[in-house]
């Protein structure tokens, strides 16, 4: 990355559903899914005569998004009404806020776990609610031009949350997304599921480039249609090398030519130049004279904050302050989720060794999840299920392998731990027993004795081998130790 | 006398002690509409049917003694802005010729609660936009007194209706003097109330900061029984203010015992008509007459009043009318107009084009111009802000005077009834007609017109009584106690 003879600056605007049962300004239900144009009323199709009125719970999820990325709620705020045609816009403008957004001026810290920047805090200029337009479905077949449009999605309530351009590089963008989604996930304020479009990104880059005569800067490009966080970060690199080679090739430089808006073709892995749209850039913004302004005292907004509850960052620092889990564990549970940190929270207080409890969840726990493609809620165990194992490990009555041999066993049959280990036949080794086992062994193997003393240790592994033979429950760990000890006697 | 030409009052009255049923009612003014419509045109749909059902109704819960609503039986006449479920509801417009909306304005289903009979839809200027129902993309509406004359607007249909007793009671709307307007010009009385008074929802929007819903009838109190069913909170309105709502029409005969009415120098200045200022001022010393106290105020902002509505109104039209784009209902241009014509128009921005240059008349296409104009990139600060602004000082010089004063009395506007046609090329003289009414729009505040005096020529001359928000009923008592001094409502055209 930093070998590019530029460096790639990059703000983004994401559009956020928030999770409501109904709309923004009407009583249509927001579910996804439902056949076309059937959650609709007169006023979310713009009807003549038909009035808005304000989802008080679309405006404190806002808020609570808002505060969470450390925003200034504003004690007065208002509608406006940004103008342009689109048939997917049915009242010809769509209800947003201009000059007095609901909040303003937060940031939201991000870190690489693959060190692949810096931690950086990336501000937010402001977050608004707006209203969601409908969609079209262009049908292009056979040069027909027929398009169609689906209204169930007008009026959905989105917050719009736009950063400074304080990012440096694609993959900052893409874990912006992934921290921001994690945050909106931990709030509950939406299903933030981007390829159903309840989380969008849009995204405003272009380069900063050293030259003789100083750094310029390249026009800057708007790219919508990133479904994914892979294709946040594809595009963006995609777009600056286009608009490093566009620059070679023209030398046209920031002010010298429009914005311009380009779509991100995920298929073709390009950025397309988007038709230029019907309407001109000035939308004309001005008060809704349908919808009062909203006016929050500190109270309300004292309540929404207390709502708000631990979120990631804090709760990283506190996996690893207060649990000893490493960076890496801490941040792969906190980042599955709020019902994994729980999940971890109750194993944890259950079994007493923490550490022990958190490398299982990122290891075994995680792999079956991610294998099984499901959530910790639909995970067998139990954590005192769980817990119960753990214990047995930590008692030394199971060595790792065997433990997982238990854990799948567990999982398969939804057994205890001790009844699958009866199961298994697995038992305990006395430990006199495994030493006269292991002299033994010693005795009848000169040449391992030879070879370790030749300062050649990975010889024992021999004598582990032969002892699982002897006596299946033994701990290979135990073996090898003892019979190292009893050499190094010789 | 026949009994049409009772008030709304004396009927409901007759009704209720069963001298008369809601049919017979009804009937007499169907008939009379058969006769005197054609030289009136102010309806544009008259429902005789649906009346005629709605009125046995009425009369069959009466005979069975279930509980009946404040209006049970009384025709009314709406306004074709007023959206009506499952009936055509048109604007005055062509671009919603076939739209037939699937639910009701909230003071239609107040109407319908209190068991009024819907007569029909009548005529206005399309999306009330004008000032002599000229502008209605259907026919024009005759003024009562004088069919060579225009019966004002925008709510020409719903004041013409009245003077001509082809309805006892009529909803118009008022965004700058639409209801005072025509209520002047034909004689009637019309009752703009605060802003936020009555609920907006479901009357098809022009400038949503200063539309509002109001009565009209013969008589103030008749005014008063309407209004009192029309006023109220609703949820489906945020701007729709909560306070209790008084019983008009119970109070509306208690005189005020104090009352100190505000002269504004300016309403008398130049192009008034001499024998409107006479009427007004005669009305003036009636009040003196019946106790009240007259004062000279200040409204030093009202001069711009004109000025500040004709950018506010444009703006917020120019945002209201973009959803009529022919994508989703409404007259949308042929098809075949689609087809590629060699420019580089795409095909999405020639139906918008063509579909709102053909369902749209010319002063309503001049308005969204204006609007769009002021509201652009560059122009904004220098038009809308400025103008919303002055409009504040507008408010503010209300405040003041109603600091001072109870109510303001003036003229409602400068000349009787214009002759068709006269104006039509004059936008601009067009717009003046709004002079002494817009004011009370901006600053939202109630306003009131009812009769004071006729020209030499015949023609009704309307005076204006305008009171600080929410205020309606010391309004409606002070036009009550001119009209027991005075017979000017009485008086009806000869048809």
């Amino acid at each position: 990355m930093s070998d590019a003879p530029y460096e790639i600056v990059i703000g983004l605007e994401v559009h956020v559903q928030l999770k409501t049962n109904t709309k923004l300004f009407c009583r249509c239900s927001t579910m996804f899914g439902s056949p076309p144009n059937t959650q609709t009323c007169p006023v979310c199709l713009g009807m003549p005569g038909a009035l808005p009125v304000m989802n008080k719970k679309a405006y404190f999820l806002g808020m609570k998004t808002a505060l969470a990325l450390h925003c200034g709620i504003p004690k007065f705020t208002k509608w406006d009404r940004k103008n342009y045609f689109y048939p997917d816009l049915p009242k010809g403008y769509q209800t947003s806020q201009f000059d007095l957004p609901m909040s303003e001026e937060g940031y939201l810290d991000i870190q690489s776990t693959k060190d692949e920047f810096e931690p950086r805090r990336v501000r937010i200029i402001r977050a608004h609610l707006e209203e969601d337009a409908g969609k079209s479905i262009h049908d292009e077949v056979a040069g027909k031009g027929d398009s169609r449009i689906d209204l169930n999605r007008t009026g959905t309530p989105l917050l719009e949350i736009v950063s400074y351009p304080d990012m440096r590089s694609a993959a900052e963008a893409k874990v912006y997304m992934q921290e921001l989604r994690l945050l909106l996930t931990y709030l509950e304020v939406s299903d933030c599921n981007m390829q159903e479009g309840s989380l969008r990104c849009d995204a405003n880059v272009n380069l900063h480039i050293p030259t003789e005569n100083g750094v310029i800067a390249t026009p800057i490009v708007e790219i919508k249609n990133m479904n994914s966080f892979r294709s946040v970060e594809r595009g963006i690199n995609y777009e600056a090398k286009r608009q490093y080679d566009v620059w070679q090739e023209t030398g046209k430089i920031l002010g010298e030519l429009p914005k311009q808006t380009r779509g991100w073709d995920d298929s073709a892995q390009v950025t397309r130049a988007q038709r230029e749209k019907e309407e001109s850039a000035d939308y004309r913004y001005f008060p809704c004279p349908d919808l009062v302004p909203v006016v929050v005292t500190d109270e309300q907004i004292e309540e929404v904050r207390s709502g708000i509850g631990e979120l990631p960052s804090g709760l990283r620092q506190r996996l690893e302050s207060d649990f000893g889990l490493s960076t890496y564990t801490s941040d792969v549970i906190v980042n599955q989720g709020r019902a994994l940190v729980d999940y971890f929270l109750e194993l944890a207080a259950t079994c007493g060794d923490h550490k022990l409890a958190g490398n299982w969840i990122q290891g075994e726990v995680l792999r079956i999840l991610n294998d099984q493609e499901i959530s910790i809620d639909e995970f067998k165990l139990t954590p005192s299920q769980m817990a119960e194992l753990l214990r047995l490990v930590q008692a030394g009555d199971l060595d790792s392998s065997k433990a997982k041999d238990v854990f799948t066993a567990m999982l398969e049959s939804g057994q205890s731990a001790a009844d699958v280990v009866e199961d298994l036949g697995i038992e305990r080794v006395d430990e006199g027993a495994l030493e006269d086992l292991c002299r033994m062994l010693i005795e009848r193997n000169q040449r391992v004795v030879d070879d370790v003393k030749g300062g050649n240790e990975k010889a024992v592994g021999a004598l582990i081998g032969q002892a699982k033979k002897e006596n299946p429950n033994v701990n290979p760990g135990q073996v090898r130790q003892i019979c190292l000890d009893i050499i190094k006697n010789i | 006398m026949s009994i049409i030409q009772k008030t709304a009052t004396e009927q409901l009255a007759l009704l209720r002690s069963g001298e008369i049923t809601s049919v017979e009612l009804t009937q007499a003014y169907l008939n009379r509409i058969h006769q005197v419509e054609p030289a009136i045109g102010a309806f544009l749909r008259v429902e005789s049917e649906a009346a005629l059902t709605q009125a046995a109704e009425v009369d069959r819960k009466r005979e069975t003694g279930e509980p009946l609503g404040k209006l049970a039986g009384l025709p009314v006449a709406i306004k074709d802005i007023l959206c009506t479920k499952d009936t055509p509801t048109t604007c005055g417009s062509k671009m919603l010729e076939n739209f037939v909306p699937p639910y009701n304005a909230t003071v239609v289903e107040k109407l319908q609660a209190a068991d009024a009979v819907i007569l029909g839809r009548t005529n206005m200027d399309e999306f009330a936009m004008g000032s002599s129902t000229e502008n209605s993309a259907y026919h024009p509406t005759q003024n009562p007194w004088d069919t060579s004359r225009i019966p004002g607007g925008s709510s020409g249909g719903a004041a013409a209706c009245i003077s001509a007793d082809m309805a006892p009671l009529s909803l118009g709307t008022d965004t700058g003097g639409s209801i005072r307007q025509p209520a002047a010009l034909c004689g009637c009385v019309g009752l703009k109330p605060t802003y936020g008074r009555v609920s907006r929802y479901g009357l098809i929007a022009f400038a949503s900061s200063l539309d509002q819903i109001g009565p009209l009838a013969k008589t103030v109190e008749d005014v008063a029984l309407l209004m009192e069913v029309l006023a109220g909170h609703d949820a489906l309105d945020s701007t729709s203010v909560d306070t209790p709502v008084p019983a008009y029409s119970g109070s509306v005969h208690q005189p005020l015992e104090s009352l100190t009415l505000g002269v504004v120098n300016q309403h008398f200045g130049a192009g008034i008509d001499a024998e409107i200022e006479a009427a007004v001022k005669q009305a003036i010393a009636t009040y003196t007459s019946l106790g009240a106290t007259i004062k000279n105020i200040e409204m030093p902002h009202a001069d711009y009043g004109i000025a500040t509505y004709y950018i506010i109104a444009p703006c917020e039209a120019s945002s209201n009318l973009a959803r009529y784009d022919g994508a989703h209902y409404g007259y949308r241009t042929d098809h075949a107009e689609l087809v590629e014509d060699g420019t580089d128009e795409g095909p999405l921005v020639r139906m918008y084009r063509k579909t709102r240059s053909e369902g749209f008349g010319a002063e309503v296409q001049r308005r969204i111009m204006l609007g769009t104009y002021a509201l652009s990139e560059g122009y904004y600060d220098a038009f809308y802000l400025k103008a919303l602004k002055v409009r504040r000082l507008i408010r503010q010089d209300y405040d003041n005077a109603f600091g001072e004063v109870d109510m303001i009395i003036g003229p409602v506007t400068a000349n009787a009834a214009f002759s068709k046609g006269e104006k039509t090329s004059d936008p601009m003289a067009m717009y003046l007609e709004d002079l002494y009414t817009v004011t009370a729009n901006l600053a939202g505040v109630a306003g009131i017109s009812l009769p004071c005096g006729f020209t030499k020529s015949g023609l009704p001359i309307g005076l204006q009584l305008q009171a600080a928000p929410f205020q309606e009923e010391k309004l409606l008592r002070a036009a009550q106690m001119f009209q027991n001094a005075t017979d000017f409502h009485t008086r009806r055209p000869e048809l």
